[in-house]
């Protein structure tokens, strides 16, 4: 579904990107890690086209990313941060995005149903805590069955009761073929969702291996211990 | 595009500076005419006010809410739609939601109190100042991304077109004093759309007859239809010369 090829980015003289290559498909649940400033945000926003490429392409269903905008009719993105007009209601910033992607798809409000998001959407964006503006975020990402899903640390902000309902929704999409990105810094949450490790440093790809052979290689019960493992074992 | 310029003026004209910015300019326009004996005097004393006010409040307000709403135009960039939208549907939400507040808190007003063409041009003047300053609100959100520097240049292009270039204008009156310059004060003018504004508006009033001989060249050339027509061309290029230069740099811009 996603395609990069030798894909680099500069920011004046940082190089936040050096030719990285990656591929991902359907039903596959990435986790992107990584230290500060390795490259994860800058990666993820090449792909959402935030960024622009200096080198390299970016190929989103077999379709080029450059110049282009239909593309992301099959992207849901929940970025780390969402801020909203303060003096739009909920029901008015969903209404919105409804009416900008005139999508011909039924709309996924299972998430909304979980958050009791119905309640809420007479509340104005500047008034809600920003646990609640977290899950109007996640609530848009997913709304519009996308078949590829970017969550920038989607739990962050979020209580132990909302984070689990999300955790279960992101469960039934890689079910549902979806390919879903996530970054997150806490990785012990990542343990029994994820199918794939991608560890960014220095703007380059370190290691890209599936959950399974990450472990047996590393011999180690868990995710948190086999990536701490492989950080010591390249001096990080 | 329409959809988007809808939810976002709703956003807006909620605004509380906004709801203040209309209310200032009605307490300002309905306070001098009702001081003043003579319209035409208080449309003096109005236009004076205006030509300050108008740019200051569009240029810093449409910086402020353009950072601001920094992670809101991230998402809207993440949707399915062309960054061509987003930003003209940006600027027209500012626009449309200022000038409506100019014409609420100060068009209303003059219409009654002053009449004739001389209303018009004010109302002219004021929206389009409102534009030309919304517009170079967002070049200078676009040149930097910083948001303090961002506003700093705002101050700064307002300080430029309000005080600076009058001076510099001014200076070179005085050094060229003995030369027949007014012709090149017409050009000269045309690089200021304040300037221009307030040109265009004192030469539809008796005071310009006060103006010597340099009032009576330019009642020669913006008294005619025809430099009318240029003025207001002018403006309309201030408007769209720096807009698809925001616009060009932003579709490039990394977010």
């Amino acid at each position: 579904m996603i395609k990069i090829t030798d894909l680099s980015k500069s920011f004046g003289r940082l190089q936040a990107l050096k030719q990285v290559s990656f591929e991902a498909t359907g039903g596959q649940c990435i986790a992107l890690i990584g230290p500060n400033g390795c490259g994860k945000t800058t990666l993820l926003k090449s792909v959402l086209g935030m960024v622009k490429p200096d080198k390299g392409t970016i190929t989103v269903n077999d379709k080029l990313v450059e110049r282009d905008w239909q593309y992301r009719r099959s992207i849901g993105y929940m970025p780390q941060i969402g801020r909203y007009p303060q003096n739009m209601k909920i029901g008015q910033v969903l209404d919105m995005l409804i009416d900008l992607r005139q999508s011909q798809a039924p709309l996924d409000d299972e998430l909304m149903t979980a958050f009791k998001m119905k309640d809420l959407l007479h509340k104005r964006m500047g008034t809600l805590s920003g646990g609640t503006v977290q899950k109007v975020s996640a609530c848009i990402a997913f709304l519009f069955n996308p078949s590829i899903l970017i969550l920038d640390e989607p739990t962050a902000g979020l209580d132990p009761v909302a984070s689990g309902i999300l955790r279960e929704k992101i469960q039934e999409e890689i079910a549902r073929n979806r390919l879903i990105i996530i970054t997150s810094h806490i990785l012990s949450e990542m343990d029994g969702l994820v199918n794939r490790i991608t560890y960014m440093h220095e703007g380059k790809i370190l290691f890209d291996k599936e959950n399974q052979s990450l472990i047996k290689d590393t011999g180690t019960s868990n995710l948190m211990d086999a990536v701490i493992g492989i950080m010591k074992a390249n001096g990080i | 595009m329409n959809k988007l310029v809808r939810y976002i003026l709703i956003d807006i004209i909620r605004n509380r500076i906004v709801i203040a910015y209309m209310i200032l300019l009605a307490a300002i326009t309905l306070g001098v005419f009702c001081l003043e004996d003579n319209p035409a005097k208080g449309v003096l004393t109005i236009l004076n006010i205006d030509l300050f006010i108008i740019p200051l409040v569009s240029i810093i307000f449409s910086a402020i809410y353009m950072y601001n709403s920094a992670e809101f135009i991230e998402l809207l960039v993440s949707q399915p739609v062309p960054g061509k939208t987003i930003w003209l549907s940006l600027f027209l939400s500012l626009a449309g939601a200022l000038s409506l507040a100019f014409l609420i808190g100060a068009g209303i007003p003059i219409l009654i109190f002053a009449h004739g063409i001389l209303a018009w041009f004010m109302i002219l003047a004021g929206v389009m100042l409102t534009l030309i300053f919304v517009v170079l609100g967002l070049v200078a959100v676009v040149k930097t991304a910083d948001k303090a520097r961002g506003i700093g240049l705002a101050i700064l292009l307002w300080v430029y077109f309000s005080i600076l270039f009058d001076a510099v204008v001014l200076f070179l009156l005085f050094q060229f004093a003995n030369y027949p310059v007014e012709k090149a004060m017409i050009c000269l003018s045309m690089l200021n759309p304040v300037d221009l504004c307030r040109i265009m508006i004192l030469l539809k009033m008796d005071v310009s007859a006060l103006m010597g001989y340099s009032g009576a060249v330019f009642q020669d050339f913006f008294g005619t239809n025809f430099g009318i027509l240029i003025s207001v061309a002018a403006l309309v290029l201030w408007v769209l010369i720096p807009l698809f230069y925001s616009l060009k740099k932003f579709v490039n811009k990394d977010l």
